[in-house]
């Protein structure tokens, strides 16, 4: 692990950082009419960053903001205020040429490969597609590439020419994987990678997508709401929740040691398949659903649904994320008395 | 095609029966079938579904349409994935459960008015007295899942079956609602066939389980032993296949190859076996019986796991 520095704020700054996130916010207006002149503050104030050759694990319930953000880093949404480094450089200053050369470094997988694949081309027009886009003109070195990477995919390159429905899902998202590979990235964002895939071929992917990283490098924003496989995914990991990051850590401590409320019930809700722990699991019930992120609470946004909640403090000063002397960051005023 | 192939089970009075596998697995169409729900042109062929102490007619595949339509949400209530589907979204919520009461007469105009409120506490929604008054956009995800549990439970159902009820829903808001049908079943002792592809919501709910594959139930017995004994190859390599809070971290996970077989060509002998690592010639040929593998568990294998690799498989 590199060395670890601290600022006067408090956040942590790795010397390797490749993405570097701060205070990054998206707003969405939504409609006229009726709900005039109000936005959806899908992420919001948000500050972190992700180490050259790591995994980092960002979880939360629906609607938290968490594929906004993921979409953000890799500049497939435009910021409303904030600043993403890549390699230290601000993406969110570039625009044109520049900015589409630091594309090819940066990839997304998608949820669901059917939707985001074309049904109109074949699987091998598909992966070419980003080579093409960016310069390698020679037909010859295409077709070369495709079948290197739809080999690293464990997709049989005879079978180029075909279309994505000739393909079963879990060979649709490796058709996905492959193309985001194709440029040979440094930086990845996987959004939801398995969750539309059945639980027999989840784990083929996850093993695909670690081998991948271990022969080439890569660096992962890994976005889902399944927190077991976050778990065996991640470096570390981060929680967010409706458009804050609550909370940051290696995985073990963030799994074992967790300091936010919301994420020790998080954690505490998730049932394993052993009928002896679930017999003794007490889930912290939350009280409600997550509030609407058109008006999310004032203070902490947690304070309507926190089962430590205290009055007036929670309700009225937003809790600011605090590191501790591990490298563990917490935004609660009252961290680990849950 | 045959979605559901040869499929048998019981359900106890009062029994909490989980029915897992993946998709195409036959889970829903079985589910479907318990109220002869299968969509057009889909049909039961053949088989029984046995009601006890139900009438003269104890046999749902034998019934005529109205007996079906009275069984529907009276002795038997079933929820799914999308409570918006089944909830109308231009009437109040208390009108829709009183509707459901009145369909079936067992409780007369104004026992089924008074029992509105009640029904609504009974699935935990606060201020149920304004509430009632509400139309469904108002509810979130799991609040309209409660609706649709309150409205199932709302003509006492001797069997509630729920197919992938906790689906849609988040994490938190899933352990709401799991908690909340494991009391009403120990309240009402209303039975509950759970339809899921989450092993882990399995055994925090049910006492027993199905697991399917392929159309053919491969596994069944106490949720305990099967999910701590798979005797199956298939349960054995999916709860392998799992990444787990409670193991140990990094591990590389033991993945299944290929996928789950097309319905419309589906291999020789046992379905599992172009997946299966322990496979032998005859699983090529020669399709295994359920069989009585333990004390209350049975598999579809002709090499169970305990004959494969002892008793610590």
């Amino acid at each position: 692990m590199s060395t670890v520095q601290r600022t006067a704020t408090g956040a942590a700054t790795r010397q390797a950082a490749l993405v570097k996130v701060m205070g990054l916010s998206k707003h969405f207006p939504i409609g006229a009419g009726l709900f005039g002149g109000q936005t959806v503050r899908a992420v919001d104030g948000v500050s972190f960053e992700i180490e050259a050759g790591e995994t980092l694990g960002l979880v939360g319930e629906s609607g938290c903001g968490k594929s906004t953000l993921g979409r953000l880093l890799v500049q497939l949404l435009p910021v409303t205020t904030g600043h993403v480094q890549f390699k230290g450089i601000d993406l969110v200053a570039l625009r044109g040429e520049r900015l589409r050369r630091m594309r090819q470094e940066m990839q997304m997988i998608f949820q669901d490969p059917y939707a985001s694949l074309n049904p109109r081309m074949s699987v091998g027009e598909t992966i070419a597609e980003p080579l093409r886009n960016f310069g390698v003109t020679r037909e010859l070195d295409r077709r070369r590439r495709v079948a290197e990477v739809m080999r690293l995919c464990g997709l049989n390159p005879g079978f180029s020419n075909r279309y994505p429905h000739e393909f079963s899902a879990g060979q649709r998202q490796r058709v996905g994987i492959a193309r985001a590979l194709a440029l040979n990235p440094a930086f990845i964002v996987a959004d939801e990678p398995i969750s539309a895939l059945d639980t027999s071929i989840q784990a083929q992917i996850v093993n695909l997508l670690d081998e991948l990283q271990d022969r080439f490098r890569l660096t992962y924003l890994f976005i889902a709401h399944d927190l077991s496989v976050v778990r065996h995914v991640s470096d570390r990991v981060a929680v967010m929740y409706l458009g804050k990051i609550v909370e940051v850590a290696d995985s073990d401590a963030l799994y074992q040691r967790p300091r936010h409320p919301y994420t020790k019930a998080l954690l505490s809700s998730i049932p394993v398949p052993d009928p002896d722990l679930e017999a003794r699991r007490r889930p912290i019930l939350l009280k409600g659903e997550i509030p609407s992120p058109v008006n999310p609470p004032a203070g902490c946004r947690f304070h309507t649904r926190c089962p430590i909640a205290r009055f007036p403090t929670c309700a009225e000063r937003e809790p600011p994320l605090v590191v501790d002397g591990r490298g563990h960051l917490t935004a609660c005023h009252f961290p680990g008395t849950l | 095609m045959k979605a559901v192939d040869d499929v048998s089970f019981l359900v106890d009075r009062g029994e909490t029966v989980g029915i897992v596998g993946e998709s195409g697995s036959g889970k829903s169409t079985t589910a479907l079938s318990i109220l002869r729900l299968v969509p057009h042109p889909g049909r039961i062929v053949s088989g029984r579904i046995l009601l006890a102490q139900h009438g003269p007619r104890q046999d749902v595949a034998q019934m005529s349409e109205e007996e079906v339509r009275e069984l529907r949400g009276g002795d038997v209530a079933m929820i799914f994935q999308d409570p918006m589907k089944s909830l109308n979204p231009v009437l109040r919520v208390g009108y829709q459960i009183r509707e459901a009461m009145a369909a079936h007469r067992r409780f007369s105009g104004r026992q089924a008015e008074n029992r509105v409120v009640p029904m609504l506490r009974k699935v935990r929604i606060a201020a149920a007295r304004q509430r009632v008054e509400h139309f469904p956009h108002q509810f979130s995800g799991g609040m309209r899942q409660r609706l649709m549990i309150a409205m199932g439970l709302s003509n006492e159902p001797s069997l509630l079956v729920a197919d992938e009820p906790t689906t849609a829903l988040d994490v938190t808001v899933q352990a709401q609602i799991i908690e909340l049908l494991r009391e009403l079943n120990s309240e009402l002792g209303t039975a509950i066939v759970l339809i899921t592809h989450n092993l882990a919501v399995v055994a925090s709910l049910c006492t027993r389980v199905i697991v399917m594959y392929a159309g053919r139930v491969v596994e069944e017995g106490p949720t305990r032993q099967v999910l701590k004994a798979p005797q199956h190859p298939y349960t054995w390599s999916l709860l392998r296949s799992l990444p787990r809070l409670d193991g140990p971290r990094g591990a590389q996970l033991t993945s299944i190859g290929g996928a789950p077989p097309d319905l419309g060509h589906l291999p020789s002998g046992c379905r599992f076996h172009p997946r299966c690592r322990f496979r032998t010639e005859r699983c090529l040929v020669e399709e295994p019986p359920l069989e009585t593998v333990a004390d209350g568990q049975l598999a579809r294998c002709w090499q169970p796991i305990r004959a494969t690799l002892g008793e610590q498989g």
